[in-house]
């Protein structure tokens, strides 16, 4: 590092951070473009939201690895009452709510949930003696601290958080070393469940996404449409997309939710699979620097945690993705950063957060 | 504890992770790779068919009804053309405070209540930008009040569009039909949006249906870009219809018109064809419809006279009306007899009658020795039932059909009645009978099972005229060659010199003979009975339906024939007293036409005023028997008529003169 820059500003991980504002500032450009080429209602709101997150996310990197491995227990107890908190309320409010209104933003324990089960499924590991992880003792916690919140989250209903929790939790488990074949049966085992779930666990709603996925073409007015409007907007833009401002499915209201879960259409018709290379790039590298500072990790319990929040994010990515693509479900999960609403990018600022810290505490601890 | 695997030490767990994370950033890499290539696949691979379809989910095509094709006469003149004609829609989209607006509506075009509701609908089912039509066919006035509140009435757009107008009205009725909207059938089957486009017409009836598709055109389209919820959002290019095809007939229009005149208040019809191609020049049924009207969408009651009336306006009597031809066919029995050895000298001897075993077949008088030219001119039915029986009505049967008797000629009409053109095996077939003499004398007389329409008539007269097997056409490019018939010319020509006798001798028709100096007409006058005679009554009195018909058949000029024609009134009583006079008429047009209209003129004055006039009378006499509300307004404007010519007295007596418009009660006497 050059001398001219002051240590603090030096040491910090500037890939990252040009990473993730090209992304925030690309999501705000789109933004804009998505309200007709307004900053009201979202691209403002997105900016500042963007640049909030951003500062804490700094802040946090200030923290020692020590002090997330503290809070990993009584933040997930913390989010897991939390969560049976919102099903109470929403129980007696009689509607489904899923948040808790915190003024800027409403808070959405199972958003939380997502880093949480991270945190403590980290702790848990590194606690376990090494000796004992091919032992009972070493699934069953685990197992129950996944299924929890996980069964909380698809109550309320919301599938696609439930299916990030439980892989994000799976994840860690992987990681810290359980038998290969738990995984294998657990992969076969859910070939078995999955068609069984689909016609005893899922809501009307979920099931009928899960129908017109596998054949958009079924419904093209109805469920159908969300998909097939996206791949139009997306297959419309071709190459170098029609222009800035110059998208007609979001601006003439084809694209439904352009401004939040199908952001990524909205972006594609006007920059083209250039834009989409763009945006994908960028995630790869983020997720590539989030398994590195994994790599470099001195502590299981960040080795663990670093590689199962860099995962977390790229669920997000990924599910989104696939979702916007017609690849997946319509399951309603953002694309973080880019998209409109602050849940998604909290949590994935707070990983973000939580990865500088991990990473500070690697170089710390060399440099020591 | 039961140990199946080695102790799983720290070094070794950190070599597990590093394992397993490497895999799950391959997968990371992996995965990026699988979204990159998908996204490439739809937006290169799959570009042109999303571009489609993001196109077609922006613009949105609102077709502009093509203008249709003219028909016009054989010299241009037009038979249908478009009227410019004014028509209300209603944009859904830009519709504000409908309910005011409606009910606006509702005051100033007087719009019926079910009317409305269908408005309604059609506004709810309608997509936003579409136009719903509120009425067509307005009238200038309603049109104006609409127009300049146009302003106040966000979403109702007052529009020009095209309607159908035929300057022969009544007089085309029958050979044109009229258009209207497709029917939600026709939609179904083709898909079409066109057809369901506010304003555009199809052929219903007649030539308009059976010509459509050169008339149509093609539409125009406004393109607009529409948001999803199909709000307007700017117009582009607009494309300009492009309109049908002009469509030339073989009719005269004068002609056509003249004959529609000409026929008066007979239930009948006229077919002209002209003799050196086979074009028709005049076919005319009457009474008709006026075809005006039924574009404009018919009333109810309106209909409802026209289906009651006896005269049948709504059937096309020159192709759909089917008569025994009587006498007419006399011309072409001669032909037969001529091509089967019959002397043209030979005479029968005629004492008012034929016998044949113990039934006497009655002649119209007592003509002695009379040879073929002779029998043509006096009509002698005698003569024709001696020499038909000697060669037979089998071998007269295939002449009458060269003629084009019995025949469905290829002609753009929506249905042809063929008749019959009887003979053994027809009547074996039918009636599981044999064919006896007294079926040949019968049919040789043009009696009997014989039956033919009009049409026919006329084409075995342009036969006989041409010694060509013409065939008829309406469209005036579509011209047929024509043959020569399989008879010796010199055969034709003392048939027509047999019918020369007819009009210029000691015939049946010479009281119509040709009102010119060099042209004559040579024809055959035909009574045929409607039911069997009973006890001496001959079809001659008594109810109109059970009088006989009057048919004539004919040609001109005499010489070298230009023009034939066929003329049927039904139960006119006789061919010579009803049917024969049409007929000089309408070759008086052809070759003198003032002359012809002096002689319309001065029959119309009798009938009562022309044939709009007495149509209009009839109908008003109708509606008010059948129309409560009609009749009360039709009491109301007579007692109104009363009390102002009572006024009008008074005010001649020096009353007061405010009486006129302060007096409401009616009859002061």
């Amino acid at each position: 590092m050059s001398s001219m820059i002051p240590a603090p500003l030096a040491q910090l991980p500037w890939r990252l951070l040009m990473l993730v504002a090209a992304l925030g500032g690309f999501g705000t450009i789109i933004l804009f473009s998505a309200a007709s080429g307004s900053f009201q209602p979202w691209a403002a709101s997105h900016a500042i939201r963007f640049s909030i997150f951003l500062v804490m996310a700094l802040i946090m990197s200030r923290m020692q690895e020590d002090f997330w491995k503290a809070v990993a227990y009584p933040g997930f107890i913390a989010t897991l009452l939390l969560l049976i908190g919102v099903e109470v309320v929403g129980g007696i409010s009689g509607g489904s709510q899923r948040w808790l209104d915190l003024g800027i933003i409403r808070l959405q324990p199972s958003e939380l949930m997502k880093l949480a089960i991270i945190l403590a499924l980290a702790r848990f590991y590194d606690q376990l003696p090494s000796g004992e992880i091919r032992r009972w003792s070493a699934l069953w916690p685990a197992g129950v601290a996944i299924a929890l919140p996980a069964a909380l989250v698809m109550l309320q209903p919301d599938l696609g958080t439930a299916l990030m929790i439980t892989a994000g939790g799976l994840t860690i488990m992987f990681l810290a070393g359980l038998p290969l074949r738990l995984f294998l049966g657990g992969a076969g085992a859910l070939a078995v469940i999955a068609p069984l779930s689909y016609f005893f666990l899922l809501h009307d709603y979920q099931r009928k996404r899960v129908t017109t996925f596998l054949d958009p073409e079924s419904d093209p007015l109805g469920a159908g449409y969300h998909i097939t409007q996206s791949k139009i907007a997306i297959g419309s833009g071709g190459i170098f997309g029609k222009g800035y401002l110059n998208g007609t499915q979001s601006h003439l209201d084809y694209l439904p939710e352009g401004h939040t879960d199908f952001v990524f259409a909205t972006m594609a018709e006007e920059w083209g699979l250039l834009g989409g290379l763009f945006i994908i790039g960028c995630f790869v590298l983020i997720a590539r620097w989030g398994m590195n500072v994994s790599a470099r990790a001195k502590t299981r319990f960040g080795r663990l945690t670093a590689a199962g929040l860099t995962m977390t994010i790229f669920f997000y990515v990924t599910i989104n993705l696939l979702m916007v693509m017609g690849l997946a479900p319509v399951v309603g999960i953002p694309l973080p950063m880019v998209s409109h609403g602050g849940t998604a990018m909290l949590t994935v600022m707070l990983c973000f957060g939580i990865l500088m810290s991990i990473e500070r505490s690697n170089r710390h601890r060399t440099s020591l | 504890m039961k140990r199946t695997s080695p102790t799983v030490t720290e070094a070794n767990q950190k070599l597990t992770f590093s394992r397993r994370a490497l895999l799950l950033s391959g997968a990371q890499v992996g995965i990026g790779a699988l979204l990159a290539a998908r996204m490439g696949w739809i937006s290169v691979v799959e570009n042109e068919r999303y571009s489609l379809l993001a196109e077609s989910n922006r613009i949105n095509l609102t077709l502009i009804p093509p203008r249709r094709g003219w028909i016009v006469d054989r010299i241009g003149r037009p038979l249908a053309l478009n009227r410019t004609a004014f028509r209300v829609d209603i944009i859904p989209d830009r519709l504000q405070d409908e309910d005011r607006v409606l009910s606006e509506l509702q005051r100033l075009m007087r719009i019926e209540a079910d009317d409305m509701e269908r408005i309604r609908a059609e506004i709810k089912k309608a997509p936003g930008f579409q136009p719903v039509q509120v009425a067509d066919n307005l009238d200038w006035e309603t049109f104006a009040a609409v127009s300049i509140r146009q302003a106040e009435l966000p979403g109702v757009a007052p529009a020009q569009s095209f309607a159908r107008y035929y300057p022969e009205g009544a007089g085309v009725g029958h050979l044109l039909g009229y258009v209207g909207a497709a029917s939600a059938k026709a939609y179904e089957e083709s898909k079409d949006p066109l057809l369901i486009t506010p304003g555009f017409k199809v052929g219903k009836e007649g030539l308009e249906k059976t010509i459509d598709k050169p008339l149509r055109g093609r539409p125009g389209a406004k393109r607009t870009e529409v948001t999803a919820r199909g709000k307007l959002v700017r117009e582009l290019a607009t494309k300009t219809d492009s309109p049908g095809d002009t469509v030339k007939l073989t009719i005269d229009a004068g002609l056509q018109a003249f004959a529609a005149r000409r026929l008066g208040n007979e239930s009948g019809s006229v077919v002209v064809i002209d003799c050196q191609d086979g074009g028709i020049l005049a076919m005319v049924s009457m009474p008709s419809f006026d075809p005006n009207s039924f574009s404009d969408g018919i009333g109810r009651l309106e209909w409802q006279m026209l289906r009651d009336d006896d005269h049948l306006p709504l059937l096309n009597k020159t192709v759909k009306g089917l008569y025994p031809p009587g006498s007419t066919v006399k011309p072409m029995a001669a032909v037969a007899l001529l091509a089967h050895g019959v002397d043209p000298d030979e005479t029968v001897y005629c004492g008012g009658g034929y016998k044949l075993g113990n039934r006497f077949f009655r002649c119209l008088g007592h003509h002695g020795s009379i040879n073929m030219r002779h029998a043509i001119m006096k009509s002698c039915n005698t003569y024709f039932y001696s020499m038909g029986r000697r060669i037979g009505y089998d071998l007269i049967a295939p002449v009458a059909r060269e003629l084009g008797l019995g025949a469905e000629f290829d002609l753009p009409l929506a249905s042809q009645s063929y008749g019959t053109v009887p003979d053994g095996a027809w009547k074996q077939r039918k009636f599981k009978k044999e064919w006896s003499q007294s079926d040949t004398l019968n049919s040789t007389i043009g009696q009997g099972y014989v039956l033919t329409s009009p049409l026919q008539l006329a084409v075995m007269a342009a036969r006989i005229a041409s010694g060509r097997k013409l065939e008829p056409s309406l469209i005036a490019s579509q011209k047929k060659p024509a043959p020569k018939l399989p008879y010796p010319p010199e055969h034709l020509a003392i048939v027509r010199e047999g019918m020369d006798l007819v009009v210029n001798g000691a015939g049946t028709a010479v009281r119509s003979r040709l009102p010119l100096d060099n042209v004559k007409m040579g024809g055959k006058t035909g009574t045929a009975q409607v039911r069997a005679i009973k006890g001496g009554q001959r079809g001659q009195s008594g109810a109109w339906k059970y009088r006989d018909h009057g048919l004539f058949v004919c040609f001109a000029p005499v010489e070298n024939p230009r023009f034939a024609c066929a003329v049927v009134i039904e139960h006119g009583l006789g061919g010579a007293r009803a049917a024969a006079p049409v007929a000089k008429d309408v070759f008086t047009y052809l070759y003198e036409p003032e002359k012809a209209m002096e002689t319309l003129r001065a029959l119309e004055a009798g009938w009562g005023g022309d044939v709009l006039t007495r149509t209009t009378k009839q109908r008003n006499a109708y509606m008010a028997a059948n129309d409560p509300k009609i009749r009360a307004q039709m009491e109301a404007a007579m007692a109104a008529a009363a009390d102002a010519a009572a006024n009008a007295q008074a005010d001649a007596n020096g009353s007061s003169a405010n009486n006129a418009s302060t007096n409401t009660a009616g009859g002061r006497e």
